[in-house]
């Protein structure tokens, strides 16, 4: 539905140079959730608005439903008629919301359809039900600022909609939501995904988004995508680091003559009782450092750290009895108390870590 | 002078000047918006992006505003009479007073557009609008009560402004000022119109406040 090959963008202000983008290219099925996850100053927003051209990129071409918006006509520092056709089926919700102040939530929902070239009495129609749909039919007559950051987001979501697009971009939308509020508002988003076969790209800075919502995920980092792939294929990767910063394990690896494993289950083997099996078919004493469960991508998925005595090369019998139970097993470096591989934030080693998941704050503009 | 001498020369005076002020209001508003809006809209950044066209009007907007209006008004005299057809009355006062007030009213027209959040404008873009559209519905309508605002201050600027083109044959209040108050030495009728100055000076700044107060109400949490 979404595809970027090898954009770049360079940002060139008073001879200084900032590469935003270098050789991006991006995959997004229809009616998937997408998430693109990275520090602050990573690229992401540079990117989002390199899909619908609000930003031209400087190389590489971008194609929404099949169509190539980068070949799209028209002058140089404006779009053109027929690359603001196309963004009219490409609907964007942003951070700060960017509602106009001076006018009510239906008045805000109306101006899209305004520019759609609707009647008045169908600009009405169509804005009350799509203020149905975000639930928000009741405050049609609202200013913005009468309204909490939760209902705004929503109204910004009903116009978003209002050109029936089949993508919908989402520019860190839950970021100056609270913890309980970007729950509902992602819930809304996942909902509107599966009702309407909404292809949804969204980026952000918080690890909790795209494991809350997400079917795929990538990771970016200066500009570039680092690893990309379906959520739960990844969980399934060893060494993935997206997989780890999406559901780390805790536990601190000691050091000696010991064999330090992480296991992930998924699906079925979740329900399996393979430890207690492992300790009894092999004879090993197993300790669990750490494990946690959780619903990652709308699915059930377990992490656990545990250890078994002797160096690996003597347990490797037990690895390969754990692989056989199709669970996926990472065996984490054992010099520092890190987990697998380098932390993307700065956040305390993972050691203790709760649920560590802000790649980095995006700082409020 | 008793007041019944005094009375019909007020009230020609107050109607003059009411008279050269909202014509220049007018005019103001009639080239300072457009102009104000194509100061942002051509700079860089803005959708019609043009260096030369951005300096040529800067260039306009800021001659016309650092001209001491006294100057101005003596250098437009051949222009009015070519317009109206004598540099004398109240109509041929419009003339300088509408040349001066629009890059007045330009310049607060830019800085008030410039104040509208950008993402809002980003926004419009990304549903498909235009550069009218972003005009049109998110930078005037968001910049309301500032245009309002700034729209007030050039009818007080103008007032005194058309004060000055009174003393120089405009007509109005600065024509009565000047031939009875200062040149025949009235005391009582020079302090008369400086009240009634005073009294349209406030009732103008009172209402632009209510009338910002009115549009910014709803916007506000309230
Ligand atoms: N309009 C701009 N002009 C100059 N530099 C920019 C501009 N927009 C973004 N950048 C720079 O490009 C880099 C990527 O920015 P951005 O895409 O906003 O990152 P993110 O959304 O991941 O925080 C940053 O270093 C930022 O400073
Ligand atoms: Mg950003």
């Amino acid at each position: 539905m979404i595809t970027t090959t090898d954009l770049t963008k360079v940002y060139r202000s008073r001879g200084r140079e900032v590469t935003a983008l270098d050789g991006v290219s991006l995959h997004v099925e229809p009616g998937e959730m997408y998430g693109v996850i990275g520090r602050s100053g990573a690229g992401k927003s540079t990117l989002i608005r390199c899909v619908n051209l609000l930003e031209r990129p400087d190389s590489g071409t971008v194609t929404v439903d099949g169509q190539d918006l980068t070949a799209l006509p028209g002058p140089r520092h404006r779009a053109g008629r027929s690359l603001r056709q196309a963004r009219t089926g490409i609907g964007m919700i942003f951070q700060h919301f960017n509602l106009l102040s001076s006018r009510t939530v239906r008045g805000n929902v109306e101006l899209p359809l305004e520019i759609l070239g609707l009647t008045r009495r169908e600009r009405a129609r169509k804005a009350l039900e799509l203020l149905d749909l975000v639930g928000l039919a009741d405050q049609a007559r609202a200013y913005p600022a009468q309204l909490s950051g939760g209902q705004k987001q929503r109204v910004g979501i009903a116009r978003a909609l209002a050109g029936d697009p089949k993508v919908l971009l989402s520019d860190e939308a839950t970021s100056a939501l609270d913890p309980e509020t970007t729950r509902s508002v992602l819930q809304l988003l996942r909902d509107l995904n599966r009702q309407l076969g909404l292809t949804v790209l969204l980026i952000t800075h918080e690890m909790d988004v795209v494991k809350a919502v997400c079917d795929s995920a990538a990771l970016m980092e200066k500009g570039r995508i680092v690893e990309a792939g379906v959520v739960s294929e990844l969980l399934a990767t060893p060494g993935s680091r997206l997989a780890h910063e999406l559901f780390p394990v805790a536990g601190a690896v000691p050091g000696g003559d010991r064999t330090v494993v992480d296991i992930t289950f998924h699906g079925d083997s979740a329900g399996q009782p393979v430890i207690s099996h492992l300790a009894r078919t092999h004879e090993v004493d197993v300790s669990i450092l750490g494990a946690a469960m959780e619903t990652v991508g709308g699915r059930q998925v377990g992490r656990m750290r545990i250890e078994l005595p002797g160096h690996p090369d003597t347990n490797a019998a037990a690895l390969a009895y754990l692989r056989e139970r199709g669970l996926t097993v990472e065996l984490p470096a054992q010099t520092a108390p890190a987990t697998g591989p380098a932390p993307l934030d700065r956040s305390p080693a993972p050691t203790e870590q709760g649920p560590t998941d802000e790649l980095a704050p995006e700082g409020t503009r | 002078m008793t007041w019944s001498q005094m009375e019909p020369l007020l009230t020609q005076g107050t109607i003059d000047t009411l008279y050269m002020v909202g014509w220049a209001t007018f005019y103001a508003v009639l080239g300072g918006l457009p102009l104000g809006v194509l100061l942002v809209l051509t700079d860089k950044g803005g959708p019609l992006r043009n260096v030369v066209a951005n300096r040529a009007i800067g260039v306009i907007v800021n001659v016309g505003r650092s001209l001491p209006f006294i100057i101005l008004l003596v250098a437009l005299i051949p222009f009015t009479r070519f317009v109206v057809g004598t540099a004398m009355g109240p109509t041929a006062a419009v003339v300088p007073l509408a040349i001066a007030a629009i890059p007045f009213f330009a310049r607060l027209v830019e800085t008030a557009i410039r104040e509208v959040d950008h993402g809002l404008v980003e926004a419009a873009h990304a549903m498909g609008g235009g550069t009218w559209t972003v005009v049109g519905k998110v930078l005037l309508p968001q910049a309301l009560p500032s245009l309002i605002a700034g729209l007030t201050t050039t009818v007080i600027a103008l007032i005194g402004y058309s004060a000055m083109a009174g003393a120089v044959g405009g007509g109005g209040l600065g024509t009565l000022a000047y031939t009875y108050g200062y040149q025949r030495f009235e005391d009582e009728f020079m302090l008369v119109t400086v009240a009634v100055l005073l009294v349209i000076v406030t009732a103008v700044q009172l209402i632009g406040d209510g009338v910002v107060r009115l549009v910014t109400r709803r916007t506000r949490t309230g």
